[in-house]
């Protein structure tokens, strides 16, 4: 078996891992919104609010918005809070999560390493390459945010999109390991590239907090499309405020990453192609993501448009982002024409 | 304002004005112009052409780009003819280049700049500003704490004064004034994080910075393209360039007439049938005025800088070196003729003209180089970009090249106007078969073709542009004073400091610390600890 082989098992092995982190992330979530459904249930009993609790179907608005005040954030769930059944459940799921994500993340990072090793060059040449290491920067960025604060509710979103992204990547972007073309033989495929991806990662943990933080938002300003009492886990995550600034903190590292990118792109392009900026379709779309975000920086300081409008700016500026890196790879023809795939301009 | 005209109760008597009102209260022209002033430099409205400039820049994607690609776009008009007419008339087809996306950005900048130059010079003045005095009361502030320490008051604001001020004088972290207060407690306030405003202006200067710089460069830069041949040269002159292109301001005794020759070109690819490209090497002789001939190589991402320019490797090709003699033996045309490569496996179009033929037609063959032939009863197919086997496969036309009208042509294509292609009896075109070294006859008793050799060809792309310097440094301040601005925290630290005697505190020193950010800031807290901290040991030190 080759290196290169070696390293498709070694991810393989990473998505079976996130694969079964996020089932358990997705438990948790459920365990805690049972857990947190349950005051509902009593308070709506005890009101005797119509409702209709077989199985916790439907519990009338009135119901729900009463109970709403009554669960107090962050009182159900994590592994300190576990007092009856449910709630030790609540912290196993967790924990396995966790420990899965960890065991993932190793394979992850011996199956880029490998990568890079088969084929003579750093690992992030290709769109193969590219989901690899986005998604590993994504998954780092979960882990070490971890260490520092409980941001463990994020999970669900990042290890969920970073198994789409590694299962599209090995089905459908695969390409074996090759050393690349003359326009990529540059230190600045270290440095851009490495750059980009990480970016990429950043605003990925970051607009998970963001949909988080609209979902809240719109749950305790009881949105009548979310009155199910499974919405009532939104209350055990940190505060609106505080996963505003957990996705401001984020992006903003983000965001000078990304004009990093744009910049170091540039210098690259004048290197290899004699013009630092050449509107090709990459270059444009780079150039949209980086002004979505920086309305996004702006609307957040601006009255009327902080909270949640600014909150739409981070998941447009994601969409753009992940258009920039698929769409325009596979659409359009241009001189970033670096998918590896073949049919390719 | 004009609400309040319209809620004006109406007097009786008064319908007629009345029935004219409600009349608005007149700007008048410096009133509009300062109302639309200061909507213009709103952060409002910065934000809606910020949202804008991504919009408008997307067609530019989508569609194919004059600059670009001239090529597609004239595709894309014949295919449709009616939307591609009104698409080019509102400059769908140059859209960077166009009024609306002009519009857009220029709006931006005034808008930044209206926003920016007050917010300089507010900073400017702040610049000296003191940190605001130490409030009243603590109570207020979410991150506060009081200790209980034996060091005397003088003591314990000295020691809080250095460790906010930090190793360097000149370069404070905390702006510190010590006070006493005339009830005859000590206090201190602190404030850091100036930095953060400065940043942001500078990241928002340094971005009118590359837009001046990169419109300058615009007028002073020159470009041009040429084709040379192993053994060839070319010479630094406007006249010598296939291609030539500079701004307005390019002054073409600028140019620096160095010479260069292209001694070598050796092209790498994947052994296998993908014959994917893995290193193009140039080696060259050039020599600057008044310096001797140097060696040099250009490779792809490595460009060569010469006389203030640097010259990038952009293509490369082979120009089979043939020999055409016409009816009468005389040589009628010989030299090197560049084929351009029309696929990875370098199957080259080109065109041999010859005009000097001694009577008679003159000679168009046109046709493809083939480096590693490979002849099916479909057609021939280059199978490798390597010359392991190469092949000229040529129709023959005469006629009048059309050379003499004096319209510039175009050197890969012929121009078949007054030309007609040699038949053979079966009234089809004849095709010349050459393999290199071979003399074949051409057809009609036209003459001889030999192929000599087979040298390759490189582009070479010369670019001088002299804002470049100018647009890194923006850029470089661009990007540091961002993350300044996006990471230096905005931070206010107060100390009251009460000595012994006077409170409740057992006979020692009670200090009192508050602390406030402007923005989240998780290392708030973490702060204030580290200052009492230092305000403790001062204890333990004393002990010792």
């Amino acid at each position: 078996m080759s290196t290169g082989e070696l390293s498709t098992i070694l991810v393989w092995g990473a998505v079976t891992a996130y694969a079964v982190a996020l089932i358990a992330f997705a438990t948790d979530l459920a365990r805690r919104a049972e857990a947190a459904a349950r005051p509902a249930r009593e308070a709506a009993a005890t009101d005797r609010v119509e409702a209709q609790l077989d199985g916790g179907a439907v519990v009338s608005g009135e119901g729900a918005v009463l109970a709403r005040t009554r669960v107090a954030p962050g009182a159900v769930g994590g592994p300190g809070g576990a007092e009856d059944g449910a709630d030790r459940w609540v912290g196993r799921a967790l924990g396995i999560a966790m420990s899965t994500t960890t065991l993932g993340l190793a394979l992850h990072v011996v199956g880029a390493v490998l990568r890079g090793v088969a084929a003579g060059r750093v690992p992030w040449a290709n769109m193969y390459e590219f989901t690899l290491i986005g998604s590993l920067a994504a998954v780092v960025t979960f882990r070490v945010l971890c260490l520092r604060r409980d941001v463990r509710f994020l999970g669900t979103i990042v290890i969920g999109l970073s198994v789409v992204a590694l299962g599209l990547g090995l089905a459908a972007f695969y390409v074996p390991a090759d050393a690349v073309e003359p326009a990529l033989q540059s230190y600045w495929l270290v440095i851009h590239v490495s750059i980009a991806t990480i970016a990429t990662g950043l605003f990925t943990v970051a607009v998970a907090a963001s949909t988080l933080q609209l979902l809240k938002d719109s749950w305790e300003n009881a949105s009548p499309r979310m009155l199910s009492p499974r919405w009532q886990v939104l209350g055990t995550l940190p505060s609106v405020r505080s996963l505003e600034a957990l996705a401001f903190r984020v992006n903003a590292v983000g965001f000078v990453l990304w004009t990093f990118t744009v910049m170091a792109g540039a210098i690259w392009a004048e290197h290899a192609w004699g013009r630092y900026w050449g509107w090709d379709p990459k270059e444009v779309w780079s150039f949209v993501v980086w002004v979505v975000y920086a309305a996004y920086l702006h609307a957040r300081t601006t009255r009327g448009w902080s909270g949640r409008r600014a909150a739409w700016f981070v998941l447009v500026g994601y969409a753009t982002v992940i258009f920039n890196f698929t769409g325009v790879n596979l659409f359009f023809s241009g001189k970033h024409a670096y998918s590896g795939l073949p049919g390719e301009d | 304002m004009p609400v309040d005209r319209i809620a004006d109760p109406v007097i009786p008597g008064e319908e007629q004005a009345a029935a004219a009102a409600p009349t608005l209260p007149t700007l008048g022209a410096a009133g509009t112009a300062r109302w639309v002033w200061r909507q213009l430099t709103s952060m409002r409205v910065a934000l809606l052409l910020l949202m804008l400039l991504a919009v408008v820049s997307v067609p530019g994607s989508i569609l194919p780009q004059r600059p670009q690609a001239p090529g597609r776009v004239a595709a894309y008009l014949r295919e449709n003819p009616d939307l591609g007419a009104w698409l080019d008339r509102l400059g769908f087809f140059d859209v960077y280049a166009s009024v609306w996306f002009s519009a857009v950005y220029l709006l931006l900048f005034v808008s930044l700049v209206g926003c920016i130059l007050p917010r300089v010079a507010a900073h400017l003045r702040g610049v000296r500003a003191r940190p605001p005095r130490t409030p009243r009361r603590f109570d207020r502030f979410e991150t506060r704490e009081e200790i209980h320490v034996d060091a005397p008051a003088e003591q314990v604001l000295a020691t809080a004064h250095r460790a906010l001020t930090g190793p360097w004088r000149r370069l404070p972290r905390f702006r510190v004034d010590v006070r006493t207060e005339p009830d005859g407690s000590g206090t201190l306030a602190a404030e850091r994080g100036y930095l953060r405003e400065s940043g942001n202006l500078v990241f928002h200067l340094a971005l009118v910075g590359i837009l001046l710089s990169v419109a300058g460069g615009q007028l002073l830069h020159y470009r041009g393209q040429a084709i040379v041949v192993e053994g060839r040269g070319f010479a630094n002159a406007v006249t010598d360039y296939d291609t030539f292109e500079a701004g307005t301001w390019f002054d073409p005794s600028s140019l620096v007439p160095f010479t260069l020759t292209l001694d070598r070109f050796t092209a790498r690819f994947t052994e296998d049938l993908a014959a994917r490209p893995r290193d193009f090497l140039a080696e060259v002789s050039v020599r600057e005025p008044g310096t001797e001939q140097r060696a040099a190589t250009i490779r792809v991402n490595h460009p060569l800088t010469v006389g203030g320019a640097k010259v990038y490797l952009q293509g490369n090709g082979y120009a089979p070196d043939v020999t055409v003699r016409d009816a009468d033996g005389e040589i009628a045309f010989a030299g090197p003729v560049p084929f351009l490569p029309q696929d990875p496996q370098y199957l080259s179009r080109g065109v041999i003209k010859v005009p000097d033929v001694s009577a008679g037609d003159q000679i168009g063959l046109v046709g493809f180089l083939l480096p590693t032939a490979v002849i099916t009863p479909d057609g021939a197919a280059s199978v490798y970009p390597q010359p392991d086997d190469p092949m000229l496969v040529l129709t023959v036309w005469r006629g009048d090249l059309g050379l003499d009208t004096g319209v510039p042509q175009n050197v890969y294509e012929l121009d078949t106007a007054a030309m007609s292609p040699v038949l053979d009896v079966d009234d089809e075109a004849v095709t010349v078969v050459v393999a290199p070294g071979q003399t074949v006859e051409l057809p009609a008793g036209l003459g001889t073709l030999t192929w000599e050799g087979l040298p390759r060809f490189v582009a070479l792309d010369l670019r001088h542009d002299p804002a470049l310097g100018a647009i890194l440094g923006f850029a470089i301040a661009a990007v540091l004073g961002l993350a300044v601005s996006l990471f230096t925290p905005r931070r206010r630290l107060w100390l009251r400091v009460t000595p012994a005697g006077e409170g409740a505190a057992d006979g020692r020193t009670v200090v009192a610390g508050a602390a406030l950010a402007r923005t989240d800031d998780i290392g708030l807290p973490a702060e204030l600890a580290r200052l009492m901290d230092a305000v403790r040991a001062l204890d333990g030190r004393q002990d010792r």
